[in-house]
């Protein structure tokens, strides 16, 4: 209950679905909260909101209680500093986007405005939409001009329930970059309901992982990505998250080369500048193992790295492999004979081959 | 056998219309309590059966005018059943005076109304009810009553007017009007005031309301509606009118 | 002959003057009914709109006649008007004003329903999000979503309590200028075998249940297109 964390304890029996979970949350950064439909995550989410008073539940953001109900304390929504972005925009369809951004922002007292009008339009590149009506908007532009209302009721918490999950990856692809801008530029936590691990990758910094209502693992992105203790909620989509920084454009082979920690590879040419920091994602099936460093192969990338552990996986042929290259952790993906084979064991020197990365962002 | 099956319908609906016919008949509001008894006795009597439709006068004329399949009409006053009669929706001659109505001034609470209507004079009360004299004779006899009484400017803005003499005895009844001009055949039977109290309005107060029977085109020939205009003239019939308090 | 006599042309004001409040009436009461109907998950429910539903069902003359009962001397609310001072309810316009508004309740309400349950749950949480209290939500966000449903009530119900006839009849007492409205008043000179007269007011209802049923698909129409 320290003034620089989100607290948050709420359970509730529903008919068909029961929550109990006890979440301490960073108070800034982004949160993801991530699981499969029925997890429970969009019902953590509008707890937190008060749209939902779980019976018995507490909740505090940065030091302010928004809930405690031994003490007899509940906040309407309306009375708790958040903004709430839903997975379909919500607009108010009486009224133009100029409309719809003011009517949070003329509801906050003038002295707790912290987000200005035209930093908000200019953050979510919604300048050109002023006088338009909600109906003549694409589902991008009115998830942008959403995620802009809520933004100017300059909150303490933003909460976003999916708001990418009924575009297509055209618009996802479009809207994900302001997200990033909103992480960079502002310091209001967010709390971000998710089911695709590309956009958590892309964005979060901490991750809750929910099942069935209960929260299953909790902590910063990258370790608890590389968990292997976890029953199978990666397993498909298994991989780890990178912080790079682009170290230079050698434009004779159209690369760009990115430093992290643990070495350097190789991408297609980026625009960033150098110096930038760029986040990349490597799937654990696309690392490979050698003993040796490979002296002929057409793999560009590859890094020193030591075994931490291995964990069976989906399907029972392979295995996951947890590793440490120079700090940063990452996973691969082998099969149970190779491992077996080479064997590859807890504190092995190996080479980790990588064959494919997604630059996020 | 099929044969003889046919021979028995046409025997049966030979006895129907030749033994026991229907008379459709259209009576005035406040004719309604004598008729009902009239046509049980009517019914018991001949075997003819008269279906009977209560309601104002004004509009049984309006309807019988459209081709209403009325045989008979018992108006409540003289000149609609004349109008019928010279407008060729009645046959001529037919008509007759079947009896004279009384007006009366009614009140639901015993002792109200004085048996001279002082009661009007003093006028302490807020509603008084009153048929609408447009389309209803009670109605228009009220209005010469009062007229006559010298009382018609003071008291007419205290006037509820129902659609017929029926309707305004509902006003009274519920005690939403304090008193009102009814038919004595509303409030008598058998010579005795049902309830409440009354003034009988005298007679040289308004013109006799000379309620008229008329038999209709559409009853002309026909066996049931002669003999009910027959049996209205019998003593029987007569005897009944008058103990509801009917002139004749 | 003139076309409207001064007596036709009071019922005609006394009519307009009726609907105008009666529809006021109902939008400030059926308003507050209609939204407790729309977002109930309450088992009284189905009686409340049962309730509000049946002049909808009943013959104007039940209603009517048990208004006479029950608002006059002997009745309850004829013993509660008049424990109040205010005498009695029959034959008065006050009177008349209340029968209309119990008339005519289901058209108001239930157009402003169907459009208060057609809004839904989310523009009202968004709202609350935003900070705008339930008041504020209602007024800003509910009333001009639902605008379309109260017009359509307003107009319904206005255009009711102009048709409006069996329970005038029964607690009116057809008082010229107090309780004598058009419906009425063409009763009246049909029954009096005054055609001509009857026949300017009739031939006046008929065009204005026309207009008003025009206007009313004509801007739901639009309102439609505008919305999809």
């Amino acid at each position: 209950m320290s003034k620089e964390n989100i607290h948050a304890v709420f359970s509730l029996a529903l008919s068909g679905f029961s929550l109990d979970v006890k979440l301490d949350l960073p108070g800034h950064g982004v949160t993801a909260l991530f699981g499969h439909s029925g997890s429970g995550k969009t019902t953590v989410l509008r707890c937190v909101a008060g749209l939902i008073q779980a019976p018995g539940g507490f909740l505090s953001v940065n030091g302010e209680v928004w809930q405690d109900d031994e003490q007899g304390v509940f906040l309407s929504p309306h009375q708790r500093s958040l903004g709430y972005v839903f997975q379909e925009a919500s607009l108010f369809a009486h009224l133009t986007v100029r409309k719809n951004l003011e009517y949070g922002q003329k509801r906050v007292p003038e002295k707790s405005r912290k987000v200005g009008f035209e930093q908000a339009l200019e953050l979510l590149g919604i300048e050109s939409l002023l006088a338009r009506r909600p109906e003549y908007l694409s589902g991008g532009e009115r998830q942008r001009v959403a995620i802009a209302r809520a933004l100017l009721t300059s909150p303490k918490l933003l909460l976003l329930d999916e708001p990418l999950a009924a575009l297509d990856q055209k618009r996802k692809n479009e809207i994900l970059p302001y997200l990033e801008r909103l992480h960079d530029e502002l310091s209001i936590p967010l709390l971000y309901v998710s089911h695709s691990l590309d956009e958590v990758a892309q964005l979060a910094d901490y991750l809750v992982l929910l099942d069935h209502g209960q929260m299953i693992a909790s902590g910063p992105l990258q370790e608890t990505l590389v968990r292997l203790d976890l029953p199978g909620a990666f397993t498909e989509d298994a991989g780890v998250v990178v912080e790079t920084i682009v170290g230079a454009h050698e434009e004779a082979d159209a690369l760009t080369r990115l430093d992290f920690s643990g070495g350097l590879i190789y991408v297609a040419l980026r625009p960033e500048s150098v110096g930038c920091r760029l986040r990349c994602r490597i799937h654990a099936r696309d690392v490979s193992l050698t003993l040796e460093r490979p002296a002929a192969t057409s793999i560009l990338n590859v890094v020193p790295a030591t075994v931490i552990g291995t964990a069976e996986a989906e399907p029972p042929a392979h295995v996951l492999v947890h590793l440490d290259a120079g700090g940063t952790p990452l996973l691969a993906r082998i099969t149970r004979r190779s491992r077996d084979r080479l064997g590859i064991t807890g504190g092995l020197a190996v080479w980790a081959q990588i064959k494919a990365v997604s630059l996020l962002g | 056998m099929r044969r003889r099956l046919l021979i028995l319908f046409i025997l049966l609906g030979l006895s129907d219309s030749v033994l026991a016919e229907e008379v459709y008949v259209a009576v005035a509001a406040n004719f309604a309590g004598p008729m009902e008894k009239i046509a049980a006795d009517f019914e018991k009597d001949t075997g003819h059966k008269a279906l009977v439709s209560i309601g104002a006068t004004g509009k049984f004329f309006a309807q019988i005018q459209s081709g209403a399949p009325f045989e008979i009409l018992l108006s409540a006053d003289e000149a609609t059943a004349v109008k019928l009669e010279q407008g060729g929706n009645g046959v001529p001659g037919s008509r007759f005076t079947y009896a004279i109505g009384k007006l009366v001034l009614w009140s639901n609470k015993p002792g109200f109304v004085d048996d001279k209507g002082e009661v009007l004079k003093k006028g302490e009360f807020s509603h008084l009810a009153l048929a609408n004299p447009k389309t209803a004779p009670y109605g228009a006899s009220a209005l010469e009553a009062l007229d006559h009484l010298g009382l018609l400017e003071k008291l007419s803005p205290k006037f509820v007017q129902g659609e017929n003499i029926a309707q305004t005895q509902q006003f009274i009844t519920t005690g939403n009007a304090e008193l009102g001009f009814v038919a004595l055949s509303q409030v008598q039977k058998d010579g005795q005031l049902s309830g409440g109290s009354a003034w009988l309005v005298p007679a040289k107060l308004y013109t006799p309301i000379r309620q008229d029977a008329v038999l209709l085109t559409k009853g002309k020939g026909k066996t049931a509606a002669a003999a009910l205009m027959d049996y209205l003239k019998g003593d029987k019939a007569k005897a009944v009118i008058k103990s509801f308090g009917y002139d004749l | 002959m003139e076309p409207l006599n001064t007596v036709d042309l009071s019922a005609v004001k006394l009519t307009i003057k009726l609907a105008t409040l009666t529809t006021i009436l109902l939008l400030f009461i059926g308003t507050p009914i209609a939204w407790w109907l729309a977002r109930t998950k309450s088992r009284l429910k189905g009686l409340i709109g049962a309730l509000v539903a049946l002049p909808l069902v009943l013959p104007p003359t039940v209603l009517g006649f048990y208004m006479l009962v029950v608002m006059g001397p002997q009745g309850p609310i004829g013993q509660l008007t008049q424990a109040l001072g205010v005498g009695l309810l029959p034959f008065t316009f006050p009177g008349l004003l209340v029968g209309s508004v119990f008339y005519s309740m289901p058209f108001v309400v239930q157009p402003v329903q169907n459009a208060f349950e057609a809004i839904g749950e989310r523009p009202l949480e968004a709202a609350a999000t935003l900070r705008a209290g339930p008041w504020d939500t209602f007024f800003s966000i509910v009333v001009p979503l639902a605008r379309p449903g109260f017009l359509t009530g307003a107009i319904l119900g206005f255009a009711h309590t102009v048709g409006e006839f069996g329970i005038v009849l029964m607690i009116g007492g057809n008082i010229p200028g107090k309780t004598r409205v058009v419906s009425v008043q063409i009763y009246d000179h049909v029954e009096a075998m005054e055609y001509a007269q009857a026949h300017w007011l009739a031939g006046g209802m008929v065009l204005f249940a026309f207009l008003v049923m025009l206007s009313l698909y004509t801007f739901n129409g639009s309102s439609n297109r505008r919305m999809s």
